[in-house]
């Protein structure tokens, strides 16, 4: 499958980052990198700082030490506004929607940093605002058709169950065009079915858009199933990265994940 | 040239007609990224020339099949007339069937040619291609996923276009001439029937079958370019096809495709259509869904819905049909129409519906009121795919839940002394396709049609069909048996979803339920019930006692018919898994396959029989990943309460 794909130059990298809160150290001296086009995975168990990593990459957390490149860009830290505008989107652990909004007005909130025109012409939706707001409605279709989720398009996400809320979440980070996309625990919570349907959208998107994808997942099956590459994380430290096959056959991942005998 | 339709003996031809007279409206719109897109008569037929061209090219002839695995879209229903332009014979399949229910149809045609929607019917098409070494094209409509597919076979659709296009341009007069070729005798189209029992066979019929009878019952309902059809059914199901392509192709009305299938009801209350179709079961959920909502409700607008629903019931067939009406009850209909009838028919979109029809299956006659009483003109017809449907069809002011209606102009009716309907039409099918032996059982050397349906005609000349010939049967003490008409009683409570009746040779009767899921998943949540899934939930007691109560309303109805009191439901057991069209259980169109489930479960039906009050079952559970799992339970075999004939009347 990803003979298929063109998987290119490095895109995103850290380096030697470390991240502390107070005396917890949550990241380590950590050092990967992301291609153009892979999908790459970051595992470990609970605790291990793969949240915290997402954090560093799109400017939430600031680590203490290290630095981060982005395309040709090089900065000691992120900063969320800066990832937004460089083309990184993300989606949360525990959902951030609007819940009270439709489908449709959370994913045009994701085109807002595309927005052009100015508060005034905005509320009098005239020429250039309206025919910008159609342009944005129209990419934002794009996306609905794409998510397959037409039939709830004017409904509140609230009232929406757990799997679709997840997968309007991933269509919100979409309508931001983003180069990068990072996902944190897409599939937690999910049934066998909602899984399957999560990795053929997450696999289609970096097919159709030829978006980079960042996830974090606990299912390891996913995890080996749609990733390029696997970065393994334990106590902060990077413990291994590689291919699936590579990282399922090293012995300190195998070690972390069942557990050794002392 | 001016050509009265009326002349016009192919659907190219007619196509080409309404590209000339009424070129510039609307033929058939979808609904793509949130926006209706009109496709006008004048489009249509250039789509149509340019895919025609394309397909000669490719080596399409005059007899050849084309196989169409698709929903409703423009592009579909223009692939099935560019393949009639040619001289050839669409066979539309179904698009929810799994992979190899596709193998026979391409083997038994030998087809080539296949038009597929999208990447998840062009994966089936592949998947079977080692067992059907004929095909050799696969045009695809959406080329979303399709990027990475190196097979020879397959081609895009916008492809075949281009192709088609440069081939117009260099000889615009060939097609004309192909498209006038085209004789009424020759054949239109070919559906596989499902058929409850067996194999499925090739019902072949020609453009003279189609256009005869859907002009028939176009100028019967003064059907013109005004009106408005949904196509949200199958397209590989004659009724949606009559519908949405050799009806519009005749009387020249506009065609919506819906979104998606998920969107079906919002499209419809978009697009409001002027004429509908659909088989009971449409009804049966729409009725459910309307329920459960209301059940949901705040106490004061629940008072009103089933106050002004009993007023609804009382008269509103009889104002429907301007049939006399006392002065106060007619005020009390429009009030209610103000405020419950009204914003109804505007939620289920049929505020602007002339004509309905369902069809295809007997409906319950509380479920066809409940309808009529809402003021929406809903119709029975009778027909089936080999007698292109309209056989009987009920005139306006001419409505009864009971009969299907007279029949259409130019169709010839007879009874054998079995009770079973024979007919003699125009419509009729030219053949079951390599099935010589099928055609002489079905069709005599008269040319009269054995339609396996039971049935009289009564007084005012209008068909009622009593069950499925072979199905009827009889209880051991002699008296009729009809389990269709038990099973349409049962399934009009919105809790219960399936009926399954035995007693044929029988003391008595038995039954298996399915119960609906999200009825009885609202009704158990208010209950506070705790449940894991549907076999969890189908084996509680709270719903057994539910089920329960539905079956001894049936049982009370019953008693009250002297002829059926004996087949009241004495026993029944909630099935552990619903019916499924994917396990063999229902046919495509949702039909229960008596025969088959009769044979599966044959442990359970005895042990309803014998009196036992649970009973072990094993079954091989299949998830839609393929994979499968044994499920052992016991199910309960509960008895329902039954009523004696005249202690049943003292209590009505």
């Amino acid at each position: 499958m990803s003979s298929a794909r063109r998987i290119g130059d490095v895109i995103l990298a850290v380096d030697g980052v470390s991240l502390a809160f107070g005396g917890v150290r949550a990241l380590q001296g950590v050092s990967f990198d992301v291609r153009e086009h892979e999908v790459r995975a970051i595992i470990g168990p609970n605790g291990a700082g793969k949240s915290s990593m997402l954090n560093v990459l799109n400017g939430v957390y600031h680590p203490q030490e290290g630095k981060i490149s982005f395309r040709s860009y090089e900065f000691r830290d992120m900063d969320s506004r800066r990832a937004a505008k460089l083309g990184i989107a993300r989606t949360f652990q525990n959902i951030a929607l609007f819940k009270g909004m439709t489908v449709l007005d959370n994913l045009m909130t994701g085109r807002n940093l595309k927005m052009r025109c100015n508060f005034l012409q905005q509320a009098l939706w005239m020429g250039p605002a309206r025919r910008e707001e159609l342009a944005h409605r129209k990419a934002v279709e794009e996306i609905i058709d794409f998510l397959e989720i037409q039939h709830i398009r004017r409904t509140p996400v609230g009232r929406l169950p757990y799997g679709l809320q997840k997968r309007v979440e991933l269509g919100r980070a979409l309508a931001a065009e983003p180069a990068v996309l990072l996902l944190d625990e897409p599939m937690a919570g999910m049934n066998l079915e909602e899984k399957q349907d999560m990795c053929r959208f997450v696999l289609d998107v970096n097919d159709h858009y030829g978006t980079t994808i960042v996830l974090i997942e606990h299912d390891m099956g996913v995890v080996m199933d749609i990733s390029d590459r696997v970065l393994v994380l334990d106590y902060g430290r990077k413990l291994a990265d590689g291919t699936p096959d590579e990282v399922r056959g090293d012995q300190k991942v195998i070690d972390a994940y069942l557990g050794v005998a002392h | 040239m001016t050509t009265d339709a009326g002349t016009l003996d192919t659907f190219p031809k007619l196509l080409m007609h309404h590209a000339r007279v009424r070129g510039a409206r609307p033929a058939i719109r979808e609904k793509d990224l949130g926006i209706w897109q009109t496709w006008t008569w004048q489009h249509y037929a250039d789509e149509v020339r340019a895919l025609a061209c394309g397909l000669a090219e490719q080596g399409f002839r005059r007899g050849e099949h084309l196989a169409l695995v698709g929903d409703n879209r423009p592009r579909l229903y223009a692939a099935i007339c560019a393949a009639q332009c040619l001289g050839g014979v669409p066979v539309p399949l179904y698009q929810d069937a799994v992979a190899t229910e596709m193998a026979f149809p391409i083997q038994n045609a030998e087809i080539a040619f296949a038009f597929a929607e999208d990447q998840e019917q062009v994966d089936k098409l592949l998947e079977i291609l080692p067992q059907c070494p004929t095909l050799k094209r696969i045009y695809y409509d959406d080329p979303r996923g399709m990027r990475h597919y190196a097979q020879p076979q397959l081609m895009s659709y916008d492809k075949l276009l281009e192709i088609g296009r440069a081939s117009l341009a260099r000889r615009p007069e060939f097609l004309e001439e192909e498209i006038e070729k085209g004789r009424a005798s020759d054949t239109a189209a070919m559906f596989f029937t499902s058929g409850t029992t067996g194999v499925p066979k090739g019902v072949v019929l020609t453009h003279e079958n189609l256009i005869d009878r859907s002009r028939a019952v176009a100028e019967m309902e003064a059907l013109g370019d005004h009106d408005v059809v949904l196509a949200f059914m199958p397209p590989a199901w004659i009724g949606q096809n009559i519908f949405s392509y050799a009806q519009p192709l005749v009387a020249g009305y506009c065609i919506c495709c819906p979104e998606a299938a998920e969107t079906v009801v919002s499209d419809m209350r978009e697009v409001a259509p002027t004429y509908y179709f659909a088989p009971p079961r449409v009804f049966e959920a729409l009725l459910t869904q309307v329920s459960v909502r209301m059940e949901d409700a705040a106490a004061l607008k629940r008072w009103l819905y089933r106050s002004f629903m009993a007023v609804a019931k009382r008269v509103g067939t009889r104002i429907l049909e301007r049939r006399p009406v006392s002065l106060l009850d007619r005020i009390l209909y429009y009030l209610g129409d103000f405020l419950i009838y009204a914003p109804l028919r505007n939620v289920l979109g049929m505020s602007k519906v002339r004509i309905a029809y369902t069809g295809g299956e007997a409906i319950g006659p509380d479920l066809f009121s409940f309808y009529r009483s809402l003021g929406i003109n809903l119709k029975q017809l009778y027909g089936s795919t080999e007698t292109s449907v309209f056989v009987c069809v009920q005139p306006d002011g001419q409505v009864k839940s009971d009969t299907v209606g007279p029949a259409v102009k130019g169709v010839e009716l007879k009874f054998t002394p079995q009770r079973e309907l024979l007919i003699r039409s125009p419509g009729l099918f030219k053949e079951y396709y390599k099935n010589p032996q099928a055609t002489r059982e079905a069709k005599d050397a008269e040319g009269w049609f054995h339609t396996g349906d039971a049935g009289y005609v009564d007084q005012d000349g209008h068909v009622r069909i009593i069950d499925r010939a072979k199905d009827v049967g009889k209880l051991a003490d002699g008296t009729l048996f009809a389990p269709k008409y038990l099973e349409n009683k049962l399934k009009f409570f919105p809790y219960l979803k399936e009926a399954v009746a035995f007693g044929d040779k029988r003391e008595r009767v038995c039954a298996f339920i399915n119960i609906d899921m999200e009825a009885v998943a609202d009704w158990a949540e208010r209950r506070n019930i705790a449940f894991s899934g549907y076999t969890d939930l189908a084996q509680q007691d709270p719903v057994y006692e539910l089920v329960a109560q539905c079956l001894e309303q049936v049982n009370a109805d019953l008693a009250r018919e002297p002829e059926l009191a004996n087949s009241q439901i004495h026993r029944f057991l909630i099935l552990h898994k619903e019916l499924e069209a994917d396990d063999g259980e229902l046919t495509r169109t949702r039909k229960v396959r008596r025969g088959f489930i009769a044979e599966k479960y044959g442990s359970l039906v005895e042990a309803m029989f014998q009196g036992r009050n649970s009973v072990h079952v094993e079954a091989q559970v299949k998830y839609e990943d393929g994979r499968s799992a044994t499920f052992a339970a016991e199910l309960k075999i509960r008895d329902a309460k039954t009523f004696a004939p005249a202690a049943a009347r003292r209590a009505a």
